[in-house]
């Protein structure tokens, strides 16, 4: 599904990816765990194609594409689909609107049919439902005024409405009380499949309690420090990322 | 670099695509010789048959109009001085000798219609058409935009509730004692330079009055497109809404791309009696040039509401896309007692443009009320420019205005300016001015490419949502229209 091989990459000329090395098969969910500023949220911009992050060295091969050479768009019509640590407002546009032209985008330049507001409305009324969304975060709008919650539920509805191949999950667990935090889980695990593999990007292991993943990576300087299994997340718990060679204050 | 040099080019072809309406029609046209003189205006008026009065208010206007000076100082435009002895001052096509059907029209007409995407064809009916014996653009001056609530019933059914909708000049045959009675109240022939020689040299444009007491029950709407090469359009639109009486009215125009500047001198008056509400949209799309700022419309245009009786209400909604230069305050006079006026505006400006935009809001009267909403857009390297006056005179007991200025960037190299004139001398008067200006974040174009939005949609769409407050005021047929016309005149701005 996905390869990173010897991944390198810079902000501003500052080499912040120093050669990752990551494989996902799939239906895979990988987590990725690490302090502030060790390059999690790089390595998401950098999977989804945001200007300014550039890659100096290494290839990323996404379904035998190399992902590395589409524009973020094209990306995201592939599958690519990034849960936003902090998703951003649109003022004065409606989250339905928005859902709507994202997913009929997709569907146009991958040759598909674009659905018609009937077709659209039936779809995002029962994925609304699943989510215990209310009809009125639809009509507002997106993001504008949304609490912490509210923004990452609304992240994943989107999720469940794009139906990614490989979607990144950056800290979605951040500003999330508990309740909170297990409606946005049950949301991902139900979209959990054989042919849909997840990144899990977060600082605690609270997550992936709810999100239960296949692999965990330590994630410090720039490089995978660690890899195992889902036990490695309570390790790190345990011990703290010194253990790990990570001065936690960097 | 080839793979830049590609991706300039295709930003370039993207944005000389973008102006749809820029072909030309092969007319032949019966033209004034160039220049202006006494002569030209007494030409004019020969043409359209007027009678003795109006030829005397057009020689005035002119007279008074040598003696003034352009207005190039207080605007932020800037463009190369006008001669306007280098144009010419009336252009018709030589067929279109008032038509009293469509069979009688040239087809090249016809066909530039369907072109345009207005259709004429089954509307034989149609005020326009019978009024089609000045230039060119007279045909569209009332070519209705909306097929179908236009189409057949059109005419008959306003003339059977009484509602007169035809070009000025039949308005001045069939209807002088009206013409004259409202013509000039509103906009005096001093008003200012453009104003004034648009009086002195006007060829046609549309005339509206609603009887008492009557809804329109339809939206009136005039299509200007201006063909000629070497010409000026000078219109002149009136609109009476009698007491009681409520009409909406929309105007659209285009024209074709050339190299050389054209002028637009319009005037617009709007008179609302005792209880009256006119609704007055635009949707204003001229040849805004090419990217380097060669051609383009310089769109001079007053346009002035009196709201004369009590409870009148006048409400302009204009989305400016078009035009090399505009130059444009759409205003309200709000003399009746508890009168309304309303302005919402959105302008925006890409490549070289320049607008310099806004609105005046004068209360007279007592608890008068008037909303401004203004949304700028600013692109390229081009200027825009909100400039707008509040005046509260001292009879104005209990006036109150809320005026919101945005202002939208895109890219580093475009400027946004706002520029509020507040006047009250009145106590009891509430005046409140908003204004933000922002830029589209980096943080909302990837937002919307990671969803699969390319960037030039993702744009239109942010830009759509920073001014749905203004496209909601626009009467339902044309806001589609308006809302994918906000996209095309961004394209190119981005990547």
């Amino acid at each position: 599904m996905l390869e990173i091989k010897n991944l390198h990459a810079t902000v501003d000329g500052k080499e912040i990816l120093k050669g990752i090395d990551l494989t996902i098969g799939s239906g895979e969910v990988h987590a990725i765990m690490g302090p502030n500023g060790s390059g999690k949220s790089t390595l998401s911009y950098v999977l989804a194609g945001r200007e300014g992050y550039e890659v100096t060295e290494g290839s990323v091969t996404y379904n035998g594409m190399d992902l590395l050479t589409l524009e973020p768009e094209e990306r995201a019509a592939e599958g690519v689909f990034l849960a936003f640590q902090y998703p951003v407002e649109i003022p004065g546009v409606a989250n339905t609107t928005f859902l709507k032209y994202a997913l009929n985008a997709m569907r146009k330049r991958r040759g598909e049919p674009e659905l018609d507001a009937l077709q659209f409305l039936k779809l995002i009324r029962e994925k609304t439902k699943a989510l215990n969304m209310s009809d009125d975060m639809l009509k507002r709008a997106v993001n504008v005024g949304f609490s912490g919650g509210e923004k990452k539920r609304n992240e994943t509805l989107q999720m469940a409405v794009l139906q990614p191949r490989f979607a990144i999950l950056d800290e979605t667990d951040s500003g999330l009380d508990i309740d909170a935090l297990r409606i946005v889980a049950d949301g991902v695990n139900a979209l959990r499949g054989a042919d849909r593999s997840m990144l899990v990007i977060t600082h605690y292991q609270r997550l992936l309690e709810y999100i239960v993943p296949d692999r965990v990576h330590v994630l410090a300087h720039g490089r995978i420090q660690r890899s195992g299994g889902k036990e490695l997340a309570l390790e790190l718990e345990e011990k703290g990322y010194r253990e790990f060679g990570v001065d936690e204050a960097a | 670099m080839s793979g830049t040099q590609e991706t300039v080019d295709q930003v370039r072809a993207v944005t000389e695509q973008s102006y749809k309406y820029g072909f030309t029609t092969d007319i032949e046209a019966d033209l004034a010789p160039k220049g202006l003189n006494e002569d030209i205006v007494r030409f004019i008026s020969a043409k359209k048959e007027e009678p003795e009065w109006l030829l005397e208010w057009r020689l005035k206007a002119f007279r008074a109009w040598q003696a003034m000076e352009e207005p190039r100082y207080w605007a932020k435009l800037s463009y190369p001085p006008i001669d306007y002895q280098d144009a010419h001052y009336y252009a018709a096509p030589k067929t279109s000798n008032r038509p009293k059907s469509l069979d009688e029209v040239d087809p090249e007409l016809l066909r530039t219609y369907e072109k345009l995407g207005i259709p004429l064809r089954e509307q034989e009916i149609l005020a326009g058409v019978e009024g089609t014996e000045t230039k060119m653009p007279a045909i569209a001056v009332d070519a209705v935009f909306d097929s179908v609530s236009v189409a057949t019933t059109f005419k008959a059914k306003l003339e059977e509730m009484g509602i007169i909708f035809c070009s000025i000049s039949e308005a001045v045959r069939e209807h002088p004692d009206l013409v004259r009675q409202y013509l000039g109240t509103v906009v005096p022939y001093t008003d200012n330079f453009y104003a004034t020689l648009n009086c002195a040299v006007f060829t046609d444009g549309s005339f509206v009055y609603v009887p008492k007491g009557v809804r329109c029950p339809m939206e009136l709407s005039t299509y200007f497109r201006i063909n000629q090469a070497n010409t000026g359009q000078f219109e002149r639109t009136l609109i009476i809404a009698d007491e009681g009486a409520y009409v909406s009215y929309l105007e659209g125009c285009t024209a074709p791309k050339r190299d050389e500047n054209q002028l637009h001198a319009a005037v617009v008056e709007l008179v609302a009696l005792d209880n009256a509400t006119i609704k007055y949209s635009t949707v204003q799309n001229w040849y805004p040039g090419n990217e380097d700022g060669v051609g383009g419309i310089y769109n001079f245009v007053t346009k002035r509401g009196a709201c004369r009786g009590v409870n009148s209400k006048i409400s302009w909604t204009q989305v400016e896309t078009g035009s090399a230069i505009t130059w444009k305050y759409p205003s309200c006079i709000l003399q009746g007692d508890n009168s309304v006026g309303e302005f919402y505006s959105v302008a925006i400006t890409n490549n070289r443009q320049q607008a310099d935009t806004g609105t005046k809001m004068i209360h007279i009267g007592k608890n008068t009320k008037s909303t401004i909403v203004s949304k700028g857009i600013s692109a390229g390297r081009s200027n825009n420019t909100y400039r707008g006056l509040v005046k509260i005179l001292p009879k104005a007991d209990g006036a109150r205005n809320h005026t919101q200025c945005d202002s939208l960037l895109i890219g580093d190299q475009c400027g946004a300016h706002t520029v509020p004139y507040i006047e009250s001398r009145n106590r009891s008067a509430r005046v409140e001015h908003e204004a933000t200006t922002a830029k589209i974040s980096e943080d909302q174009l990837f937002y919307c490419r990671q969803r699969g939005l390319d960037p030039e949609d993702a744009v239109s769409l942010i830009v759509n949502g920073f001014c749905k407050e203004v496209l909601k005021e626009l009467p339902m047929e044309f806001a589609v229209e308006a809302q994918k016309l906000v996209g095309i005149s961004l394209e190119g701005s981005v990547g």
